[in-house]
């Protein structure tokens, strides 16, 4: 394998190279044995083990546990800034036994742990949607916490999209002008002890940053949504802490617990410290609603 | 002119044993790499209309070049630094003229990854003012894709940052040979530029028109459809897509991406309306047959669906 590289530092003309890509117009059958090297896109070293030992230690993680929890993802990223993930579980939430956390991780992402999200028995149903980033080849981690403290895994592959698409934001300035708007609503009709999906969904840049390019000279610092807060009249329903492995405008659907007539709040907070607030009215038996 | 060639060769002549021993693999592009004459001083090689692949070396995008009574412009780079060098040396073949100027028509690695081909104090790279920074966001995962495809061919190859921002529009002179370059908002990419050959009333349009392969939507949908329209409105003689044959009959050309684009922007639209979510409407809407045989349709229809699905769904 001699690059092409190699050849221009010797003697950097550009007829030079010229020249000897015309040579290489008489060997095609050499041409032809170029093969795909292994994934260099997989990093040689996995993340994976690091990553478990900084948040669980030797604590015990079923991997086999298709009864509580299934992660759904696309095979392949269709587009590498967007890909649609669903954690879903099979527990109903109670107080005598609940998920009270889900974490999120896209191993071969710059940040491994896109989201940790906080529940509690008045979340209902601790499933969530949402949208990721994918940088690269990549497993894809779901891993549920029980109030009991006994960490379940759901994982899936996920390959790049590779071509021209791209985890970074397609029109950052437009992002940048939209900051701050949300769209909150909650799927009608509401009755007393059904959970209820709700949708909320952040119109926020929440990008990796630019880092300093030596040619470039561009340097923008990240930019993200950091923690969002749910809260159905003053009961918790959802507290996350995320980063920029989830996508340009946060999206996450997810469920609470409805008892009685009241609203829903959202606070989002981002790495500048702006805070963005919203609220829904919760009315049993109603139809859905929107951010009011 | 002709001088510092025959100087290029017999510096070489020497070097073409270094060259057989180091260049078992040379990219498969250069060999055949075919050029066509689209008007009287431009001329276009077209890639293959295909995804970039180890067999196709990454020669998938039309580029070219034009040329004035003074110098030459180039037109896209390509997708390595042979398709790059290729092309240098087919404008080498046809003039001595200088290479003033290397205009980008948008970031995608397929059409400026042979950049460094044309490294040369006296070109100046010229691109979209928001080239800059969207190269800086994709340059390391655009090059991590072609190593992943093309392995040691992808050496050397990259995109360089350019020299002349245009932010709306700029007038280029090849001598006698005024190029009317200009930049839109965000379509295709937010980076797309389209060159006009005033005395040809030739368009280079780069990704704004995919002729017979399916159309990518890396941008806004509905700003590529008010682009398009912009475009017609310029009158070309002659059309050179960013991928697929030139053109000469604007409607003809424009027609199945129009139709394309308004069908995604209907649909998505609809499911949007309906409530449905993003997973959801890539799945439905990602089954139903396309409307034309689109070359690429399965690889690239449902990150249109995914892309047009969360652009419009900030719309209201
Ligand atoms: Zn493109």
């Amino acid at each position: 394998m001699f690059p092409f590289q190699r050849l221009s530092g010797i003697a950097p003309s550009i007829a030079l190279v010229g020249l000897a890509a015309g040579f290489a117009l008489a060997t095609p059958a050499v041409v032809a044995q170029s093969t795909p090297q292994a994934p260099a896109q997989i990093s040689p070293a996995p993340i994976w083990p690091k990553v478990r030992n900084s948040l669980f230690s030797t604590r015990t993680i079923d991997e086999n546990a298709g009864e509580i929890i299934v992660l759904e993802a696309p095979n392949r990223a269709e587009d590498a800034s967007t890909v649609p993930i669903a954690i879903r579980t099979q527990i109903m939430q109670s107080p005598s036994r609940y998920v009270q956390k889900l974490y999120l991780l896209v191993d071969n992402n710059p940040s491994p742990i896109a989201a940790v999200f906080e529940l509690t028995p008045d979340s209902g149903r601790a499933d969530i949607e949402t949208r990721i980033r994918i940088e690269q080849y990549t497993d894809v981690r779901a891993i549920a916490e029980l109030n009991d403290g006994s960490l379940y895994m759901a994982s899936r592959y996920v390959k790049a999209s590779g071509g021209c698409s791209a985890p970074a934001g397609k029109d950052p300035k437009e992002a940048l002008r939209n900051a701050g708007r949300i769209k909150f609503k909650v799927d009608g009709p509401l009755a007393a002890g059904k959970p209820a999906a709700v949708q909320l969904a952040i119109s926020h840049p929440n990008a990796s940053g630019l880092v300093l390019d030596q040619v470039s000279r561009l340097y923008e610092p990240a930019y993200y949504v950091r923690k969002l807060t749910v809260r159905y009249g003053d009961k918790a329903v959802l507290t996350a802490d995320i980063d920029f492995s989830i996508s340009e405008n946060p999206n996450f659907r997810f469920y609470f617990l409805p008892s009685s007539d009241g609203a829903l709040y959202a606070d989002v907070v981002d790495t500048k410290d702006l805070s963005f607030s919203s609220e829904v009215a919760v009315k049993l038996g109603g139809i859905a609603s929107n951010t009011r | 002119m002709n001088r510092s060639r025959a100087a290029g060769r017999s510096t070489l002549a020497s070097m073409v044993l270094l060259a057989s021993v180091l260049l078992p693999q040379t990219a498969a592009a250069a060999s055949a790499f075919s050029i066509e004459r689209v008007a009287e001083g431009v001329y276009l090689h077209r890639g293959q209309q295909q995804d970039a692949t180890a067999a196709n070396g990454g020669d998938i995008a039309n580029i070219g070049y034009i040329v004035g009574d003074r110098c030459v412009a180039v037109i896209d780079s390509g997708g390595t630094l042979a398709i790059g060098t290729a092309l240098r040396d087919a404008i080498r073949r046809e003039t001595a003229k200088p290479i003033c100027y290397l205009i980008h028509t948008h970031v995608h690695p397929d059409h400026s990854f042979g950049d460094p081909a044309f490294a040369d104090p006296a070109t100046m790279f010229v691109a979209h003012a928001e080239y800059p920074a969207a190269l800086a966001a994709r340059r390391d995962g655009f090059l991590a894709n072609l190593r992943y495809t093309l392995g040691a061919a992808a050496d050397g190859s990259g995109s360089t940052v350019p020299t002349l921002l245009v932010q709306d529009r700029e007038t280029v002179d090849l001598g006698n040979r005024c190029l009317s370059l200009q930049a839109w908002p965000t379509a295709h990419t937010n980076n797309d530029l389209t060159v006009f050959d005033e005395r040809t009333k030739t368009l280079w349009t780069g990704d704004l028109l995919f002729v017979d392969r399916i159309p990518v939507v890396d941008g806004r949908a509905t700003g590529w459809l008010k682009v398009m329209a912009a475009l017609r409105a310029l009158k070309p003689a002659h059309l050179v897509p960013g991928h697929g044959p030139v053109q000469h009959n604007v409607d003809a050309a424009f027609g199945p991406q129009q139709q394309y684009l308004d069908q995604l922007i209907n649909s998505v639209g609809a499911a949007l309306k309906a409530g449905t979510t993003l997973a959801q409407t890539v799945d439905t809407l990602g089954r139903e047959p396309p409307q034309k045989a689109w070359l690429l349709f399965d690889d690239y229809h449902r990150r249109n669906l995914t892309a047009v699905y969360t652009e419009l769904e900030w719309e209201d």
